[in-house]
């Protein structure tokens, strides 16, 4: 062994950060599936009639279905009758004000970075904090509500504001789009909602939260943003779960719709559990995110750091329906240990001179698998489309894997598609050069990393490219070598 | 008669004339022959001919041009490249032409000039490499090209020298006719064979521009396979300049083999033809060779060009630079195929490939695709493929600062062309380039 | 300056090395000569402690230290430069700030004070400009989409600011035009002095009538063989290596 990789392997005992346990009394429903949960979910919810028809409506489509199996991912089978599908923490019926959240919760998210005080936080960031199955606390909400954005849990969006859920929901990823998010449609529990009115530029950064905790349950949650005409807002999302033998199915969807003239960034920093060094454990997470450019001038932009989970299954897309809208894709996946990754974006240009960017970066080590995939698809109605597509994979030794799989569906002679990928290795090499120009291993692994990464980090939010890249050396720590 | 038996007949008429030639490439020649009769012309079924039809050059009924050399006085030189030579070889119709060459002085134990007086002369590099390096078991048109040619040109740069100035190798074409004396059918229009072999030995270095030329409006067939030979680490900077006539087929194969830490760059461009085909194939077979392959092609009227390359990575730590560019106007089509190979023992390969074309009209059209095989795992290959038209927006701009229409586009164009015009290090060359290219576009734009 | 006594070194389990001794002033200039496979870029390496290489006999001393108990970057910041062969591309991590975090940790290693980017500038421009480097390579990733030729020219810029004590040169005439190769070799000549001391490895003499050795010395299967003046790589030049590989002396 190398004195590189020595160095390295000891950086690399750090454990997952955040996989310890809240004990907190839960309240959850018997395992399994059936037109009764989704009927006890809805009831739990007092969800209206409309919507609890719809669920059963997705739940009856979903029993016809099979689990899609063109992804390049391996996996034992999942026993849906053997999974809960609704937990959440005990409370008082209706939380008066953010004081009353369970203080153990309170604590959680304060050990994930996520205080709940709104004194504490920082001041440019409203939270919405989802504990398993359903949202604990929002931070902010009167401030924002002040220029009429409405930023809540999906459960209390449905109760109040019922004709924008109703008007929008299941009109960019419908019920029976695929296996997954059929699921979801069925039995998801909750989630946030966000609403940008007409001409507003939302003034901080929303973002949800989301916290897997109970045992043997999945997390179902469904998202659900909308910009009207000339509204702006920038969305981040984080994740984390404890660490458990067992693996946890998280399938979640996410809607977003921008109008004439919109702009809605979503960014995600996901860090579920990913499974031990041995591929043990870890949460399986199959979402399906989608945008819809419905307006002129719109614009969508996806930006994920994916780190953590057993399994990553995703595609966030865009549909460019509306005439010169834009829609970007930038995605750093890494793979460690055990971990698979089979992930990418879907643009749909349907308008005329609509633009799509893809950035996709993969990194693989261990025994890591990472596939790229997407889909760029040009109708022949969209005349002046231009579609740039980079995708790159680094390799940290010679027992992972990247693998890319594009796809171009050109319809109109006058769109403008351009596509590059490389593959490379890092590996002695690079950090030798580094070395012998006098920086440390560790200042080596960093620059190359990082490097690497570089066009999709200057897309996140500053406090969040921070912390991505925190978290992208810790997760290859132990790879190189 | 099909024309298959016309060309067997022809290679008959043309074996009596070969009297002095080795033994040794009687019989290459006689096996190349049964290939192409075996294959015949290739046809779109074939996935290498996948978007080029050939089916006119099949159909025509060519004569092997027997030109004496001489009638190319009057042939226009498209390409104005002033006189920078260390030597110039021309050849008219396939045959050496040595009043219109000037041999040069050219350094001691340095070998240029007609490859039949070469071969005759029994010279080492001949017996060596002469249809060593261009195979032409599937390869049809090599296969004619080895059954066929006549003479061409033939450089050897022995080991340690370093040549200051370039080499030219010029091929006219007269577009004379031939009549045949048993039948009382018309005219055949010629087909001649060029083929090059250039030989560098090691640590030599050399600059060599092949140029192609023929009488305006002309119909004939350019059949030309050129063979390139590189030591350890030789440099060699080669360019191939197509201009034939407008109504002219112009079908090419440059076979490169580059040993350890050699060097090559090779241009292409192609601005004439009717029916164009050029293949290039690079074989990276020492550590530490690099090469890099430039192409520019200009194409309008009803004019097709395909552009296929393969560059074949055999050994470690090879570098490969490819860029191919394209302006197709009117209803010109154009294909590019890059394929890249890396092979198993060529781990820490980089190989980046880039190919682009610019549509002038709604009716030009390209097929472009990139092919990679990679089977080594500690490489680094990139392509990047691009189809548009010219950025409307810019061409806005610069008419809102007053300048004309025509003139925007043309500014946008050379731009767009100029990425690979500046890899070319000799100036003279470049500049000449330009200039034709520049007469090309304004009658494009102007139609 | 560097003394190397009885080196032997192996890589994947092979001996490569056999027995190297090699003994360089200050302000020496040696040439390494051999053919292909003789051991020549693994000395290169194990100087400046290529991991994938073990040293199993021998002893190396740089400046009175015990160089081979030091790691690469040690040896980086003692003054050891070694200019790759194949130099390695880092993506996305700018020239210029890579080289700037080189220079800082080797000058505080010398007790210099860190430059700030606007003396560092200085410094990098007048260096490329005795290179004949084109300035908007500092903002390209280190050597990404570098020609071989530029990687080469990089690799003798980045000596040029980091100033060594000990420039080790593999083969970095292989595959350089002849106009490169004369640029690289002004590029050393400008740095030799005193005090600073350059080992260069080179399958051919082409180079040496650039940079003029003080000593050849031709190694084949891990041994120097033979060791001479500059005469000695034209001898070479002219009758190959295998006129050496006969018994010498007899």
């Amino acid at each position: 062994m190398t004195t590189s990789t020595e160095t390295i392997e000891q950086l690399a005992s750090r454990e997952y950060q955040h996989g310890f346990i809240t004990d907190v009394e839960q309240e959850t429903i018997p395992r399994g599936l059936s037109e009764d949960v989704v009927r006890l979910i809805s009831a739990k919810k007092q969800e209206p009639a409309w919507l609890l028809e719809w669920r059963l409506q997705a739940y009856r489509m979903w029993l016809t279905m099979k689990e899609p199996t063109w992804g390049n991912v391996k996996f034992d089978p999942i026993d849906y009758q053997n999974m809960i599908y609704y937990a959440a923490p005990k409370k008082k019926p209706v939380l008066q004000s953010l004081d009353e959240v369970d203080p153990e919760i309170r604590r959680t998210f304060e050990k994930l970075g996520i205080p709940l005080d709104e004194q504490k936080m920082l001041s440019g960031v409203a939270v919405d904090a989802v504990f398993d199955s359903v949202s604990v606390a929002t931070t902010f909400k009167e401030k924002l509500g002040e220029l009429g954005i409405i930023f809540c849990s999906f459960s209390e969006a449905v109760h109040h504001h019922p004709e924008l859920v109703r008007k929008y929901l299941g009109t960019v990823v419908p019920y029976s789009d695929n296996f997954y998010a059929t699921l979801n449609s069925a039995v998801f529990s909750d989630g946030s909602f966000a609403y940008i009115p007409k001409g507003v530029r939302c003034p901080m950064e929303l973002s949800t939260y989301f916290r897997i905790n109970a045992k043997d349950t999945g997390q179902f949650e469904r998202t659900l943003i909308i910009a009207e005409d000339g509204a702006y807002v920038s969305y981040l999302e984080g994740c984390t779960a404890p660490m458990r033998d067992e693996n946890q199915l998280h399938a979640a969807v996410v809607e977003l719709v921008a109008l004439d003239n919109a702009t809605i960034k979503y960014s995600t920093v996901q860090n579920w559990y990913p499974g031990d060094k041995d591929g043990k454990g870890g949460i399986y997470n199959f979402v399906t995110k989608r945008g819809k450019c419905q307006g002129v001038n719109s614009k969508i932009t996806w930006t994920q750091v994916e780190t953590g989970s057993a399994i990553t299954w995703k595609y966030p897309g865009c549909i460019l329906q509306g005439d010169n809208s834009i829609g970007e894709f930038y995605s750093v996946a890494t793979t460690n240990n055990w971990q698979q990754a089979d992930t990418g974006t879907k643009m749909i240009h349907l308008g005329k001179n609509t633009k799509s960017t893809i950035v996709s970066k993969g990194i693989s080590a261990g025994h890591g698998q990472n596939t790229y995939r997407g889909l760029v698809k040009i109708a022949k109605g969209a005349k002046g489309a231009h579609n740039y597509s980079q995708c790159d994979s680094l390799l940290i030794g010679d027992r992972c894997g990247a693998h890319t799989f594009p796809y171009l569906e050109i319809k109109n002679s006058t769109a403008k598609v351009e596509h590059e990928a490389s593959t490379s290795k890092i590996g002695e090499d690079q950090i030798f050069y580094c070395r012998q120009r006098g920086l440390s291993t560790e200042d080596a692994v960093n620059m190359i990393v990082s490097g690497f990464c570089k066009d999709v980090f200057r897309q996140l939010p500053m406090e969040f490219a921070v912390e991505a890249q925190k978290l992208l050396s810790v997760s290859l720590e132990g790879s190189v070598g | 008669m099909s024309n298959l038996d016309n060309y067997q007949a022809e290679f008959e008429k043309a074996r009596q004339q070969r009297a002095g030639e080795p033994a040794r490439i009687g019989r290459v020649r006689d096996e190349a022959m049964r290939r192409f009769l075996a294959q015949g012309f290739p046809t779109t079924r074939h996935e290498e001919w996948r978007f080029t039809s050939v089916a006119p050059i099949a159909a025509a009924n060519f004569a092997l041009a027997n030109g004496s050399g001489a009638a190319g006085e009057t042939t226009a030189r498209p390409f104005e490249i002033p006189d920078v030579f260390g030597a110039e070889l021309v050849f008219v119709d396939g045959s050496y032409a040595p009043a219109l060459s000037t041999p040069g002085t050219l350094p001691a134990g340095v070998q240029a000039g007609s490859l039949s007086a070469y071969a005759a002369g029994r010279a080492d590099a001949i017996e060596q490499h002469l249809t060593q390096v261009a195979p032409f078991d599937r390869q049809p048109f090599v296969a004619l090209n080895t059954a066929f040619f006549r003479d061409g040109a033939y450089i050897n740069i022995p080991a340690r020298t370093v040549l200051e100035k370039p080499i030219h190798v010029l091929f006219l074409s007269s577009g004379e006719t031939r009549k045949d004396e048993q039948s009382s059918r018309e005219s055949r229009p010629h087909f001649s064979c060029p083929r090059v072999l250039v030989v560098l030995g090691e640590q030599s270095q050399a600059a060599i521009v092949e140029s192609y030329a023929g009488a305006d409006g002309a119909e004939y067939f350019t059949n030309v396979v050129t063979e390139i030979v590189l030591g350890d680490s030789a440099v060699l900077d080669h360019y191939k300049l197509q201009h034939e006539s407008t109504q002219a087929f112009h079908v090419s194969a440059v076979y490169l083999k580059a040993a350890r830490s050699a060097n090559c760059t090779s241009h292409s461009v192609s601005l004439g033809g009717a029916l164009v085909r050029n293949d290039v194939i690079a074989v990276l077979g020492g550590e530490g060779g690099q090469c890099a392959l430039n192409g520019l092609y200009v194409a309008d009227g009803q004019r097709h060009i395909d552009n296929h390359t393969t560059i074949d990575h055999a050994m470690p730590h090879c570098d490969s630079r490819e860029i191919y560019k394209g302006v197709l106007a009117d209803r010109a089509r154009g294909v590019f195929n890059g394929k890249i190979i890396v092979r198993p023992d060529a781990q820490k390969t980089d190989a980046k490939q880039t190919n682009r074309a610019l549509l002038l009209s709604e009716d030009a059209q390209v097929n472009s695709k990139p092919e990679l095989e990679i089977f080594a795992n500690d490489v680094k290959c990139t392509h990047g493929a691009a189809v548009g038209q010219l950025d409307e927006d810019a061409v806005f701009y610069l008419r809102s600062r007053g300048i004309g229409l025509a003139e925007a586009r043309r500014l946008l164009i050379h731009a767009f062309a100029g990425d690979v015009l500046n890899r070319m290090a000799l100036e003279p060359i470049r500049t000449a380039v330009e200039r034709v290219l520049q007469r090309q576009l304004a009658r494009a734009l102007a139609a | 300056m560097l003394t190397v006594r009885n080196l032997h070194a192996r890589v994947a389990g092979r001996e490569i090395l056999r027995g190297i001794n090699l003994e360089i002033m200050h302000g020496e200039v040696h040439a390494i000569m051999g053919p292909n496979g003789s051991g020549k870029s693994t000395l290169a390496r194990v100087l400046a402690g290529h991991p994938e290489y073990e040293v199993t006999a021998g002893e190396v001393t740089f400046e009175g230290e015990d160089l081979l108990e030091m790691d690469p970057e040690e040896r980086a910041r003692a003054g050891i430069f070694l200019a790759f062969q194949y130099p390695v591309e880092i993506p996305g991590v700018n020239n210029a700030y890579f080289l700037k975090a080189a220079l800082n940790t080797v000058r505080k290693q010398r007790g210099l004070e860190e430059l700030d980017a606007m003396e560092f500038m200085t410094l990098v421009r007048e260096r490329m400009k005795q290179l004949d480097m084109d300035e908007s390579l500092l903002s390209r990733p280190v050597n990404e989409g570098f020609s071989g030729g530029e990687k080469k020219r990089n690799e003798i810029f980045q000596m040029a600011v980091l100033e060594p004590k000990l420039g080790v040169l593999d083969e970095t005439d292989s595959g350089l035009d002849i106009d490169a190769l004369k640029v690289v070799a002004g590029g050393v000549n400008a740095m030799r002095n005193a005090d600073r001391a350059f080992l260069v490895v080179t399958h051919y003499q082409r180079l040496l009538n650039y940079i003029v050795p003080d000593q050849v010395h031709v190694l084949t299967e891990g041994r120097i063989i033979r060791s001479g003046g500059k005469e000695l790589a034209l001898e070479l030049e002219e009758k190959g290596y295998g006129w050496l590989e006969q018994p010498v002396g007899g």
